[in-house]
Order: C-alpha cells, then structure tokens, then sequence
C-alpha cells in the first residue's frame, strides 16, 4: 500500500513544490519554449527586427550539406564515444572483480576521471597530443606517426572521441562492477562445472546477465555522447579542422552565438530536443521493459 | 560410477585451517551423506571435492585417478547448488542442454538426454519455461535434471533442500533416494539436517569443526556415537549427559545423588573408580513402573507433542529431557522415576571425549 501524505492546508502543498517548480519552469521550460518560438523566426544579427517565417529555418538546416556533414559526425562520435567507453569499461570492470588484491585502490583509480570537469578533460588530453609541446604527440613522432589533430580530420576525431570517452569509463566502469557483482558466485562456479572456460562462462553466462545494465548504460552514454562533450569539443578542436568534429551541440552553439543565425539556432536546438526526447522514450518504453530474462 | 577417495585433506584460508585430514573413502554407487553444524566445514569439503576450491595438501582421487589439480570441469563431477544457480536467462531446456552443447555432443542426443531426464523428472511440459516461472520443487528437480543429463561420475549436493518447505522436502527427499537407487551414481550429500542425513545416507560423515568425526551407517552412528560431538549431534531432543563414577568393582556407575545404575555385561573394570561421563538419550528413558528406586526427575516443564510427550526436569543438579511414547499427563513440579535398559547407556571419558566401549 502506497503510504500518502495528506495535507490540510490546501494552499502548504503548492507552497513546498513551488521552489522545484519554479527551477524547472525558469531554467527548463523558458528557454525550451523560447527555442520552440525563436526557431519559427528569421532575426537580423542585430536583433532589431525579426519576422515569422514557419519552418523555413526547418527546411534551410535539413537541406543543408553543412548540416547533415554535422549530423553524421554526430553519429560517428556518439557511437565510437559509446563503443569505447563500454567495451573499455566492461574489460576494466571484469579484471576489477576478479581482482584480490589491491582491488579497492583500482577500482578508486579508475572512478577518479569521472570527477574531472569535460573542459578540464578536454584541455588535459589538448596539451597530451598538442602537436608543438604534447607529450603523446611527441612520442608518436618519435615512432614515425606525424600527429597533428588541428590540420588531420581523423585524428582530431580519434581524439575527442577518446578524450570524451576516458571520462565516461568510469561511469560505465561503477555500472558494470556492480552489476557483475550482483550475479550471484554459484551461477559461475555451475558453468564451471559444467565445463565452460573462462572466456565461455563470461559470454554464455554473465554478459547475458549483465545486459539489462548494458542497454541502460548504451543509452545513457548516446545521450552523454549527443549532449554533454561540448566542453570536450570546445577546448580540443571547437569543431575543427574544416567541420571535422563539428557536432551538433557545438553547431547550435556556433550558428546561434558566434555566427548569430539565431533562428537556425534555434531550430536546430528543436531537433536536438526532439533526438532527447525519442531516446527517452525508448530507455523507459523498450528497454526497460524487454530487457528481462 | 566411480569410487572416491579422500585421503588426509587439508584446506588452509589465508592462515586459518577450516578443513584438518580428512579421510574417507567413497564406495563405487554409495550415498554418503555429510553432516554437521553450520560452520564445520562441510561445504568446504564438498567444494573441495568438486574443485571449486583448491586443496591445501592431501589427495582427492575419482575413480582411481588424483584430481588435486585438476578443474571442476575434467572431474566428471555434477553438483547441485543450495540455490539450485540455474541460468536465470535460459530455459529448462537450455540449462540442462548447457554443459552437453559445451562438451560438443551432437545436437540429437543432448535432445535425447535432455528429454529422458525431464522424463524421469516429470519436467517434459516445462521445458520452456524459463526458471522464474517454476516453483521451488521444480526448480530443485530442473538443478537436479542438469546434473542427470551429463551423467557423470559423481554427484554433489550442496544443503540442495533447505530452501524447500518442510512438506516438498520430505517428498524431494524421497524423491531423491529413489532417483539413486535408479541411477546408482555415487553421491555426496551435504546437509545439517539430520533427518535428511538418517534417511538418504548408506554412511554418513559427521562433520566437527573440520574433522570427520565419525564415519558410519546411519544406525552405527545412532546407536554408537564415536565420541560426545556426534552423540549430542544426532538424536533429537539431544542425548543427556550425566556426570558419573565408575564403582570400585566396574559393574556399576554411581551418580553424584548417590544413585546406582549398572552396566550391561561385564561393565568397564579397567575405569573403576574413575570418572567418566554416561549419555541417555531421552527416548531410552522409561518411568520405572512404580518402584522408588531409579533416576528421580524434578518436572520443570511438560511439551505435549502428540505423537509424543517431551518432559525436561532435573536429577539433582543436572539437566534432564526424557521422550515418552504417546499423550501423557504429568504435572509440573512432579518428581517422576526413571530407568534406562542397561544397554541404552553410552560412556565417554570426559577428557578425550571418546566412546569408552563396553
């Protein structure tokens, strides 16, 4: 039985949501509803004069190469950030549970990056390859690799990529240890017996088990991916070199406050909202539902 | 089938002995039955046997052949789990098909086994369900079809009934004595529990704090407790022990409230006049039909049970639980007298512990 609260006083219970209320309708709803309207108007630079305009600023975005180029970017970088920091943190977080000794001080070390702010992050693995002074580019040098990320769109990529995922594999790491060490020791120690090996017993047994964390964390890092690296982009590359790393976030920070499209801007904030919006829809709708054994 | 051997194992966590020399040997298609208290280390000998854990020094060998280093997997060994471990995101099918599709056996005849074992088992109309959706029996019967399916040499079973109620585990019980006498596979059977211990086993190994400490028939070990552990151990109520004197002739204890009571036989001669401790169990005891002399018991407090009568009291200083047959009315604070059939009566010296035979 759900235990409630039954106020007397009508007017006490609006009173104790409002602050709650008011965060979400200030700093959420306001700035959506302004994006929502501003990305049916076309504004001079200025901001002296703007007219409406339907869904020009749609169709203008949709049909633009430069945008669709940041779109598939997008999707390279979200899905390499999320291979990565998944299949990284699994390997680590599997090591972590077999682990006797010195297991705590690991585990400690690798949840560390997460504490790191995405610029801080960024600016760290920027001075890391920086092709003048970096210590990794120095040594790829060395090894006959001429690293240069500001000039080479691949490399670039490769980088943020990375720096964006060394973040999130700590996260993913927590997830994943705790998840492998929810399953219980006997459904281990019976496929052992029943003869499967190491490699086996991870794939046949504990990875089946482990999935429903997986699909969450598959999830949850697209949308870190989509949303949360404009910091890493901004101090490595800020999109760069010719449009290489050029994700949509940085695109919407870029069209709206550096080239001052704003309804552009806007408009593409609206389909962002819109990609937030489906991904949710489908973490609570299929995932958590059908991810059951 | 096969025989198993254990000779003087040892198993040592970090510094702590949990497991000190035990040995027993494992006749080809007998179930010997483990027993002990929680904490004894017998979970630890089974896992030991199945190498899940490594043995410190000693020998284990399967069928003539030493698997000190070997995995659980070369061992030929099928164990059942206390939690039954069934592969939550499989089904009946698939759990009992798992370690014969690993073992590279043609997809036909893991169909047979698997179909004859569920026959067997009555699981033929679950066999896709997944384990969530069984009961407990069920899932006991699927943990033990997965073991059948494999046929190996050995089974283990790790406590596999205490998550059952007591109804389904007298009838899994049952169910697996008879699935034995069908199979005649070697088993070893863990539990604490000794009713499950008396009625499965053709031997037991009682368990004490890492030490076999009596291996025998489950009658032998009834009737003849190797030492003071194993004869407060098995039997319930627990035996009663009193404290006692040998008489100068060996013939005769004498108890501290001056009561006499003889020894059957020639009694223990080489004892006289030494102290030594005599067990009763509480079902041997039997009011002594209206005569004064006898063990007198001070009723403290009176359990009708039924099918039988528990009276716990005291004789002298010392605590006393007698079992008497049927519904019988006796008062509290009633003093009623007692004998035992001379021989009922169990000694142990006081200072090893040990059966002193008669």
């Amino acid at each position: 039985m759900e235990k409630r609260v039954v106020f007397r006083n009508k007017v006490l219970p609006y009173l104790l949501v409002a602050p709650q209320i008011l965060v979400t309708l200030v700093f959420f709803i306001w700035p959506a509803a302004q994006a929502l309207v501003q990305s049916f108007l076309q504004e001079d630079a200025f901001g002296t004069s703007s007219a409406f305009v339907w869904f020009d600023n749609f169709v203008e975005i949709f049909t633009s190469e430069e945008y669709l180029g940041s779109f598939r970017v997008t999707l390279v970088f979200s899905f390499a950030v999320a291979a990565i920091a998944l299949s990284v943190a699994l390997l680590l977080a599997v090591m972590a549970d077999r682990a006797l000794r010195g297991a705590t001080a690991y585990k400690t070390l690798i949840i560390w990056p997460y504490a790191v702010a995405p610029v801080v992050a960024g600016v760290l693995w920027f001075f890391l390859f920086n092709p003048t002074v970096g210590m990794v580019a120095f040594f790829l040098k060395k090894f006959g690799v001429e690293w240069n990320h500001t000039l080479n769109g691949g490399q670039a990529m490769t980088l943020v990529v990375v720096a964006a995922a060394w973040r999130e594999i700590s996260y993913n790491f927590l997830f994943f240890l705790a998840g492998l060490q929810a399953i219980p020791g006997s459904f281990i120690e019976a496929a052992a017996i029943d003869g499967a090996g190491p490699w086996r017993r991870f794939w046949s047994i504990a990875f089946p088990l482990l999935s429903p964390t997986a699909f969450f964390l598959i999830v949850v890092n697209i949308v870190y991916a989509f949303f949360d690296t404009f910091g890493v982009i901004h101090a490595i590359t800020r999109g760069g070199p010719n449009y290489a790393t050029n994700i949509l976030v940085y695109k919407v920070f870029n069209d709206g406050f550096i080239n001052l499209d704003l309804g552009g801007s806007a408009a593409q904030s609206v389909v962002l909202m819109a990609v937030v919006i489906a991904l949710t829809v489908v973490q609570f709708r299929f995932i958590e539902r059908k991810v059951h054994y | 089938m096969a025989d198993v051997s254990i000779r003087n194992v040892t198993k040592r966590f970090g510094k702590t002995e949990i497991i000190h020399g035990v040995s027993c040997d494992i006749r080809e298609g007998e179930f010997i039955v483990i027993l002990g208290p929680s904490g004894c280390g017998k979970s630890t000998l089974l896992r030991l046997i199945a190498g899940l854990e490594e043995i410190t020094s000693g020998e284990i060998a399967i069928d003539g052949r030493v698997v000190n280093r070997l995995e659980p997997a070369q061992r030929d060994i099928a164990m059942v789990f206390q939690n039954y471990a069934l592969y939550p995101h499989m089904t009946v099918y698939r759990n009992m098909a798992y370690g014969l599709k690993i073992r590279r056996m043609p997809a036909a005849e893991v169909d047979r086994r698997v179909r004859a074992a569920a026959g067997i088992l009555e699981l033929s109309e679950l066999l896709d369900r997944k384990p969530r959706q069984l009961s407990g029996g069920q899932r006991q019967r699927v943990a033990m079809g997965r073991c059948i399916v494999r046929e190996p040499k050995v089974f283990l079973f790790d406590e596999p009934l205490s998550n059952l109620d007591a109804k389904l585990r007298v009838q899994m019980r049952m169910e697996i004595r008879k699935l034995h006498e069908e199979l005649k596979i070697t088993s070893i059977f863990v539990t604490h529990d000794q009713v499950e211990a008396m009625t499965l086993g053709d031997r037991l190994v009682v368990m004490d704090n890492g030490a076999a400490a009596q291996i025998g028939t489950p009658l032998e070990v009834y009737e003849r407790p190797a030492n003071l552990f194993v004869a407060g151990f098995i039997g319930s109520p627990a035996m009663n022990f009193l404290q006692a004197e040998v008489a100068a002739d060996g013939r005769r204890l004498v108890l501290p409230d001056g009561l006499d009571v003889a020894l059957p036989g020639a009694g223990v001669p080489a004892r006289a006049g030494r102290r030594v401790i005599l067990g009763v169990r509480p079902e041997h005891l039997e009011p002594n039909g209206g005569r004064a002399d006898g063990i007198r018991l001070a009723v403290d407090h009176v359990e009708l049970l039924g099918a039988d009568t528990l009276v716990h009291g005291r004789c002298g200083s010392m605590a006393l639980t007698v079992r008497l047959a049927d519904v019988q009315r006796i008062d509290k604070h009633a003093v009623i007298v007692l004998h035992a059939p001379p021989e009922k009566l169990h000694l142990f010296d006081p200072e090893t512990k040990a059966r002193i035979e008669k």
